[in-house]
């Protein structure tokens, strides 16, 4: 446990030691206003033409119309940044040599992997915390529920999740960070759009596509449900990821 | 005494490429042994296996007791490291590197920051602890590398070349820091450059293309080599034939003419080993009249050591049977 936090602390040592940690919150924080200021008026014009309609009309759901569309197109951003919080997790220790260090000192692969993983989800963490910021202030001029808003930020959380154990595989593959980057990018569109076609298939298959489709799974967090079934399914991608990297660095070991 | 580290029919294949070929190799506590190769000759695998980095692929490695592949955790507690290029992380303070380090080396929280002093002290870089990592200058990577290792006081400290790209003067003083460090570590020390090895290395093992050519002390592979000693002379013959008058020197076995530059030419004259007579020859130009413009014994460097063991005619047999002695 100790030496997992000993890798953590470097790691997070790198993203707010350095700019990166900060221009990622930063850059990501500014898409996400641009995202949500248009959707907040979107919202106050909808609301003003429903309240004209007269007072059996009723009123909009912020946490639907407003804050579940904001956090789909956040998912949209994460698409772009979440790889480049995770090209260099690998690539960079693999090409500057310190993975000498790490695998050559009484740690295993697996205290490693997790530091790294933590870390990570550590920083992003910090950025869905700094897109609270315009949310938090809809509870000065509204009511917007907060168990629904609970749920939206635990699925983008384990969404996000998902994105960052697949990028530490992909970055563990290779000691170059912009083919680590791109990779990650590739194979989360492509889980993404993995159902567009599914109208088009057969039932089995479209079946298994959908189940695939990394954030179909997010919409019931969005509406305040947590169903298990969407749980598992992103625990599930999470530990796979793991897995993956852990027998990624094992095979890198033996190959030299 | 006991061995620290026991190589035993190590192989290391990558693919189809043989890098180490069953070598075997003991080294003892408190030893310096020189590790010594051309470059690709296997010498970065190999202590890439003794320090844990990677599983041989056949035959066993011994590190303080323990198996490098059943039992690397404990292995690696008594191991310390310097890869060819230290691996230091550039956005970090030396002192938050050496910090880090001896988070993951399993050095007690409550002695990390003494700890850390001291190898400052130790490796000598405490000027530069607050510095960035990445505004070090060569030399001083190369000793926060050397602190880095040491920072769990290790029984056995591997460096993988670690005078590679210094100048002369750091070149001196990391051999002099290797020196002072050997009476509480065990010390492997891998390099190509062969003064460096009769400079620091008690034992020495030459390897190439993947196998053991020659395990001896310095000194012993230099004796080895020539078992004859060799003259060198400049002698301005003023037209006259010396090879004669040397040739009848007694204990002259061979003669060589060097080179020729009018009438100045220079000579190299082997004799029996341990014989020396350049007392007579010395006389027996003068007494023939020629000019003697230089005389002086020629020594065997490692270099000619290293270049007959390593080129495919050398005498394979003799080189053995030193071995054995």
């Amino acid at each position: 446990m100790n030496n997992i936090l000993a890798i953590a602390k470097k790691e997070l040592h790198y993203y707010f030691g350095s700019p990166i940690g900060w221009v990622v919150i930063g850059l990501f924080t500014t898409l996400f206003g641009l995202f949500f200021l248009p959707g907040l008026s979107f919202f106050l014009q909808q609301s003003l033409s429903v309240m004209s309609m007269g007072a059996g009309a009723p009123p909009m759901n912020v946490n639907q119309h407003l804050i579940g569309p904001s956090i789909g197109n956040m998912a949209v951003t994460l698409l772009l940044v979440l790889p480049i919080v995770t090209m260099r997790t690998f690539s960079e220790e693999k090409r500057s040599g310190t993975i000498e260090l790490l695998l050559t000192s009484p740690i295993t692969d697996v205290e490693i992997i997790f530091g790294k993983f933590i870390a990570a989800m550590g920083l992003y963490a910090a950025m869905l915390a700094a897109t609270l910021i315009p949310i938090v202030a809809l509870y000065a001029f509204g009511t917007p529920e907060w168990k629904p808003l609970l749920t939206t930020y635990l699925g983008i959380f384990l969404f996000g999740g998902c994105f960052i154990s697949l990028g530490l595989f992909i970055s563990s593959r290779t000691k170059n960070q912009i083919i680590a980057a791109m990779w990650t990018f590739a194979m989360f569109l492509m889980l993404w759009i993995i159902n567009w076609g599914a109208s088009f298939m057969g039932p089995m298959s479209q079946a298994v596509v959908n189940y695939l489709a990394l954030v179909d799974h997010l919409e019931d967090f969005t509406r305040g449900i947590i169903d298990t079934e969407h749980l598992i399914y992103y625990l599930s991608f999470i530990a796979f990821g793991l897995f993956l990297t852990v027998r990624s660095m094992d095979s890198e070991r033996w190959r030299g | 005494m006991s061995n620290v580290i026991e190589v035993k029919d190590l192989t290391k294949r990558y693919g189809p490429i043989t890098a180490v070929d069953n070598i075997s190799f003991r080294v003892e506590r408190g030893e310096i042994l020189g590790f010594l190769g051309p470059n690709g000759a296997g010498k970065t695998t190999t202590m890439r296996v003794i320090t844990g980095y990677m599983p041989p692929t056949e035959g066993r490695v011994i590190v303080a007791g323990f198996d490098v592949l059943d039992q690397p955790i404990d292995a690696k507690k008594r191991t310390g490291y310097l890869p060819e290029t230290p691996p230091l992380y550039p956005d970090m303070t030396v002192r938050d590197y050496l910090l880090f380090v001896a988070a993951i080396k399993n050095v007690p929280r409550v002695n990390r920051k003494a700890k850390v002093d001291q190898t400052l002290e130790r490796a000598r870089v405490t000027d530069m602890a607050d510095r960035y990592c990445w505004k070090l200058s060569k030399g001083y990577r190369q000793r926060v590398g050397i602190a880095q290792a040491l920072i769990h006081d290790p029984d056995v400290l591997v460096l993988d070349e670690p005078t590679a790209g210094l100048d002369p003067k750091q070149i001196i003083e990391t051999r002099q820091l290797i020196k002072d460090l050997a009476g509480d570590h065990t010390i492997v020390l891998s390099t190509h450059i062969l003064p460096e090895v009769s400079q620091t290395c008690q034992r020495v093992v030459i390897i190439n293309k993947g196998q053991v050519v020659a395990v001896d002390t310095p000194d012993n592979l230099t004796a080895q080599v020539g078992n004859s000693e060799v003259v060198y002379l400049k002698i301005d013959t003023l037209g006259t034939n010396v090879t004669p008058t040397l040739a009848a020197v007694p204990g002259v076995t061979n003669i060589f003419t060097t080179e020729t530059n009018g009438t100045v030419v220079s000579f190299q004259v082997e004799t029996q080993q341990g014989d020396d007579i350049r007392q007579q020859l010395a006389a027996a130009v003068i007494n023939q009249g020629s000019g003697l413009l230089e005389l002086r014994p020629m020594q065997v460097s490692l270099e000619e050591v290293f270049l007959s063991l390593i080129t495919e005619e050398a005498p394979e047999e003799s080189v053995l049977e030193g071995n054995h002695e």
